[in-house]
């Protein structure tokens, strides 16, 4: 690994101290989109929500209304893009992972969501259950638009937002760890901004 | 799933070893780099700058340059008010060291021996990661039919006009189309609005030939160009994204 360089003539732009930003992100007011296809389109009669899993007893499946009536929690979070920007304060509204895996019986360590559109994230269940990730379909007061990944999307707020994954369909629950989409690609396994895990060998 | 990078993504020192003006705008830089994995075309670098209390920005940017070139090249589009891309347009010379780490992204990739007609839509600078697979194309005289419709502002905003214009006439499996959203000259003979349905359709391939569809560029246009691609039939994982900033457009 080289030392850092100083790059001739390069002064950066002023810097206020942000000290609630991990290191390399940005401030954003804006809702950036970024994914790696086009926004699919999910009709809310034809959604639904599963967990399966080999170690599963019984597999389970809300649709739109069932999953509607779960326990619902509002959640105000900061989350972190690896492209870099960062947005304080989002308020969401959904159903926690706590709920949703207090329902079926496993004996699982790794959760795999997966999502329309082919894409799938991994997370360790220690890093999802205790109040820190949910299935929320709510987005500042008003149901979660497609380009943000509505009907549906995870929000893991603690992890980069790529883990967050958007039109998420269930989960997979896995006695060990497969790398999802954007892990397969290169980019870091865990993904913690603070330590500044973007990509593998960060 | 696409291949996986295994080994760790490093930070190198590239060397600058030369630098072309493209448009107003746009500049390219080429980079000799002491080591280098072969890119695909489509993947992009992150490129870290340093000032001298330590303080650091780091950006990714598309590699131009073909993976049969023996440089790296990449191209950068000045954004008004922009913290790195005045610096890299203005500010760096010849013998400037860069720390670069990549190639990085397997998605948004093109090989040669991938199958079905291609298309490659670009908005703006969005044409980085395109212009390397129309030049890889040429270069591994692959004979699948390519077309590349290009979204400028106007024409003196056409990055890597010329260069285009030789590949369309050398590459007989590869044709460029051009519109303009901000005025046109006099006989320009291109499109003159932004993309639409039947602009797409026109350039384009019918869904029965299964095209690859690969669309780069601010992210509006990428979204909308992708809607458009979807209404008509195409399928959704023939179509691959690469959005490259939150606001823009051309
Ligand atoms: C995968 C990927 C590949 C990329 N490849 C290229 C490339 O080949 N060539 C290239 O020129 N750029 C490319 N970009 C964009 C590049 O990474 C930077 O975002 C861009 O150069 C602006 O950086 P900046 O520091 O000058 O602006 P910043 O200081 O980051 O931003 C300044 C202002 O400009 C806005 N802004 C940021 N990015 C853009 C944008 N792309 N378009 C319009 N407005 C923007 C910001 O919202 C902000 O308001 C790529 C981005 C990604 C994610």
């Amino acid at each position: 690994m080289s030392q850092p360089m100083v790059s001739r003539g390069f002064r950066g732009r002023q810097r206020s101290v942000e000290a609630n930003l991990p290191p390399g992100q940005y401030l954003t007011n804006d809702f950036p989109v970024l994914s790696a296809g086009p926004t699919p389109r999910t009709q809310l009669a034809k959604w639904d929500f599963t967990i399966v899993g080999t170690t599963l007893v019984q597999p389970k499946r809300w649709t739109w209304d069932e999953f509607q009536a779960l326990p619902r929690v509002t959640i105000q979070a900061d989350i972190h893009c690896v492209t870099r920007w960062s947005k304080l304060g989002t308020r969401w509204e959904g159903v926690a992972l706590d709920t949703l895996l207090a329902r079926v019986q496993h004996q699982a360590r790794f959760v795999i969501a997966y999502c329309d559109g082919g894409y799938s994230t991994n997370l360790p269940l220690n890093e999802v259950l205790g109040g820190k990730a949910w299935v929320v379909d709510s987005y500042e007061g008003a149901p979660l638009a497609p380009e943000h990944g509505g009907p549906a999307r995870l929000l893991v707020p603690h992890r980069y937002f790529w883990k967050s994954t958007k039109w998420v369909r269930g989960l997979e629950l896995s006695v060990d760890d497969r790398p999802g989409f954007w892990e397969s690609l290169g980019y870091h396994n865990d993904g913690d901004p603070w330590r500044e895990q973007r990509y593998q060998g960060d | 799933m696409a291949n996986r990078l295994v080994s760790p993504i490093v930070w190198q020192r590239a060397t600058v070893i030369e630098t072309v003006r493209e448009t107003p705008q746009a500049r390219s830089l080429m980079l000799a780099l002491p080591h280098w994995q072969r890119h695909r075309a489509g993947q992009h670098v992150e490129v870290r700058l340093t000032v001298e209390d330590g303080y650091q920005a780091q950006r990714s940017y598309s590699i131009a340059s073909p993976p049969e070139a023996p440089y790296l090249m990449l191209t950068v589009e000045r954004i008004a008010e922009g913290e790195v891309s005045p610096y890299l347009v203005d500010v760096v010379q010849e013998g400037d060291q860069l720390e670069v780490r990549g190639p990085i992204g397997g998605y948004f990739t093109w090989q040669a021996s991938q199958s079905g007609p291609l298309l490659l839509v670009a908005g703006g600078s969005g044409i980085v990661p395109l212009m390397a697979m129309a030049r890889h194309h040429a270069l591994a005289g692959s004979t699948t039919p390519a077309h590349l419709l290009y979204s400028a502002r106007q024409v003196d905003n056409i990055i890597y006009h010329a260069e285009l214009e030789q590949l369309a006439t050398e590459d007989q499996a590869f044709a460029v189309f051009y519109t303009l959203t901000r005025g046109a000259p006099p006989g320009w003979a291109g499109f003159q609005r932004r993309i639409d349905l039947d602009m797409l359709e026109d350039v384009g391939w019918p869904p029965a030939q299964h095209p690859l569809i690969y669309i780069c560029g601010p992210t509006p246009l990428v979204e909308a160009v992708a809607t458009m691609a979807l209404h008509l039939g195409h399928a959704q994982g023939r179509i691959k994204t690469e959005r490259f900033g939150p606001t823009g457009g051309s």
